[in-house]
């Protein structure tokens, strides 16, 4: 996905003056077509985030669209005061670029993933996060932000679509498949390899499946509403920690819009519950949130 | 402000509400912007507005009170001169920094100046801002350091010895300056006509002009009796 969200940010910042990308020191064999291609917009900060956010405030306060890069961790976490006070205070058009969302690093090790990263800066006054599923998404996504006027968080990942399919146009919420008895909404990348999973067992599990890939919600859509009517069990899937993400806001809403669902279910990120590590398929099966474990979770409910 | 809001925080107020004046009344421009770094000093930049006339005599009554814009350390929306919400320490630098870097990249004119404590050098990312304003090359930015030697719970040589501060400073490579912090001249003078990145040192007293605040660290925290304020105010008319 990095390599896709080079080339499309190629193009939107060719478009826009007002254009300006510092990166925390990384980028190597991934961004220099966008340092080739907008130069001394370009900024290298170094390794010090914290001073990269609050200049990346002060370009936006005097015009420019400033975009900040790096490993999503070392992007939200260690800057999150200068997130907080500097951008979100003033609801400046900040772009946050965290690359390796989830466990996207592997076994690079706990400092390197980002699990609590959307629901933690959601609580943050006016950002709002983005959470592109497959590469196709990032066209749309960053033309939307080169142009957004409100703080924003961009978690980019490894997409994994099934082979052959047809991704469907850009909506925040979308539909991938059409079935009975669950209905499963993930978030982001994720939904490539549950995708890939639904169809290759055919018949045997026939779950809906849809994708959310923006938070916070303005309500449930009401194709998702007449999905969750017809087969009132659903399943939230997410490479996040539990608080504050996007099982307790549905949840929340679900409640507000007073729908009532025979089963709701949610599979997040558990951490590290072997304290063993390694690829983001080994932390992904760990906190049964892989294609595999969802699969025999649905063939374990009776959706044969 | 301070006595009838029964509020601390005078000490640090006194200390760079000289270096204020002098910018606000004798350097900024048009296009140049401030960025008070410590914004325990608020009550110092509202004043200074109100001087300039800025802010209403009924605004500066409401300093501290509910419903106000004039919170203790300065606020994110409502008054234009003040660009962000600082209070937090270690942030400025890298804000002035970003609005500096902004006009660069647009060849705009102006100049960004920044108002620190020393105290506030604890914080690495000061130190964050400096390489970077330096490797920048921000021609168009100035840093201010209130040097009043005393911070939250000590001096600043028994808390975290930063001296010989200037030596630290040029070591990046980068113009200092130290100068009298009540001397309106010298200020003056050591702000002017900057074409490079550069730090003025403005060696102050805390709680600068009143006999029993002067250089005592309490009163970083301590509000004014009855009796302290009518003699804070006939020292001020004596001087």
């Amino acid at each position: 996905m990095r390599a896709i969200f080079c080339d499309s940010l190629v193009r939107e910042a060719q478009k826009h003056d007002d254009f300006v990308f510092l990166t925390g020191d990384l980028g190597f064999m991934a961004l220099e077509p966008l340092q080739n291609a907008i130069g001394q917009r370009f900024i290298n900060a170094g390794v010090a985030e914290q001073n990269m956010i609050s200049v990346a405030a002060g370009l936006a306060k005097n015009g420019l669209r400033p975009w900040v890069y790096s490993i999503a961790p070392f992007i939200y976490a260690r800057p999150f005061e200068q997130i907080r006070n500097d951008i979100c205070l003033h609801n400046l058009p900040v772009i946050i670029v965290g690359n390796g969302g989830g466990y996207g690093y592997g076994v690079m090790g706990a400092t390197h993933h980002a699990i609590e990263d959307y629901g933690t800066l959601l609580t943050l006054q006016g950002l709002h996060s983005y959470i592109p599923a497959f590469d196709e998404d990032l066209s749309h996504m960053l033309n939307f932000l080169t142009k957004v006027e409100h703080p924003a968080y961009l978690r980019l990942g490894l997409a994994e679509p099934p082979k052959g399919v047809k991704i469907p146009s850009y909506a925040s919420w979308r539909r991938l498949e059409s079935g009975e008895k669950w209905v499963i909404l993930t978030v982001g990348p994720l939904a490539g390899s549950l995708w890939q999973m639904i169809r290759e067992c055919g018949d045997i599990l026939t779950p809906s499946l849809w994708a959310l890939t923006e938070l916070p919600i303005k309500s449930l859509p009401d194709e998702f509403l007449s999905d969750i009517n017809r087969s009132p069990n659903l399943l939230i899937v997410e490479e996040h920690v539990a608080q504050g993400g996007a099982g307790q806001i549905i949840a929340t809403q679900l409640l507000k819009q007073g729908i009532r669902l025979n089963r709701f279910e949610t599979r997040t990120a558990l951490g590290y519950p072997s304290k063993r590590y390694g690829s983001q398929k080994f932390h992904r099966r760990e906190s049964q949130i892989d294609a595999i474990s969802i699969g025999d979770f649905l063939a374990s409910q009776g959706n044969i | 402000m301070h006595f009838d809001s029964h509020v601390g925080h005078i000490g640090g107020n006194l200390s760079c509400i000289d270096t204020m004046v002098v910018l606000f009344h004798l350097i900024l421009k048009k296009d140049d912007q401030f960025i008070l770094s410590k914004g325990h000093s608020a009550g110092a930049y509202y004043a200074t507005l109100w001087s300039i006339g800025k802010l209403s005599e009924s605004d500066l009554l409401k300093f501290h009170k509910d419903d106000t814009l004039l919170s203790a350390h300065p606020p994110a929306h409502g008054i234009d001169d003040i660009l962000f919400a600082t209070g937090s320490l270690g942030h400025g630098l890298s804000l002035a920094s970003g609005l500096a870097l902004a006009k660069k990249l647009r060849s705009q004119p102006g100049r960004i100046y920044c108002l620190m404590s020393d105290g506030e050098l604890n914080e690495g990312s000061c130190w964050e801002a400096l390489i970077f304003a330096k490797q920048q090359k921000l021609s168009n930015l100035t840093m201010i350091v209130d040097l009043n030697g005393l911070q939250g719970f000590g001096t600043t040589k028994d808390v975290a010895d930063l001296e010989p501060l200037v030596d630290k400073f040029t070591s990046f490579g980068v113009p200092t300056n130290v100068v009298d912090g009540h001397d309106f001249e010298s200020l003056a003078a050591s702000l002017t006509n900057q074409d490079v990145f550069n730090i003025v040192i403005a060696k102050t007293h805390k709680g600068n002009g009143i006999s029993y605040m002067q250089d005592r660290m309490e009163w970083h925290y301590l509000p004014m009796s009855q009796e302290q304020y009518e003699l804070a105010i006939r020292e001020i008319e004596l001087s």
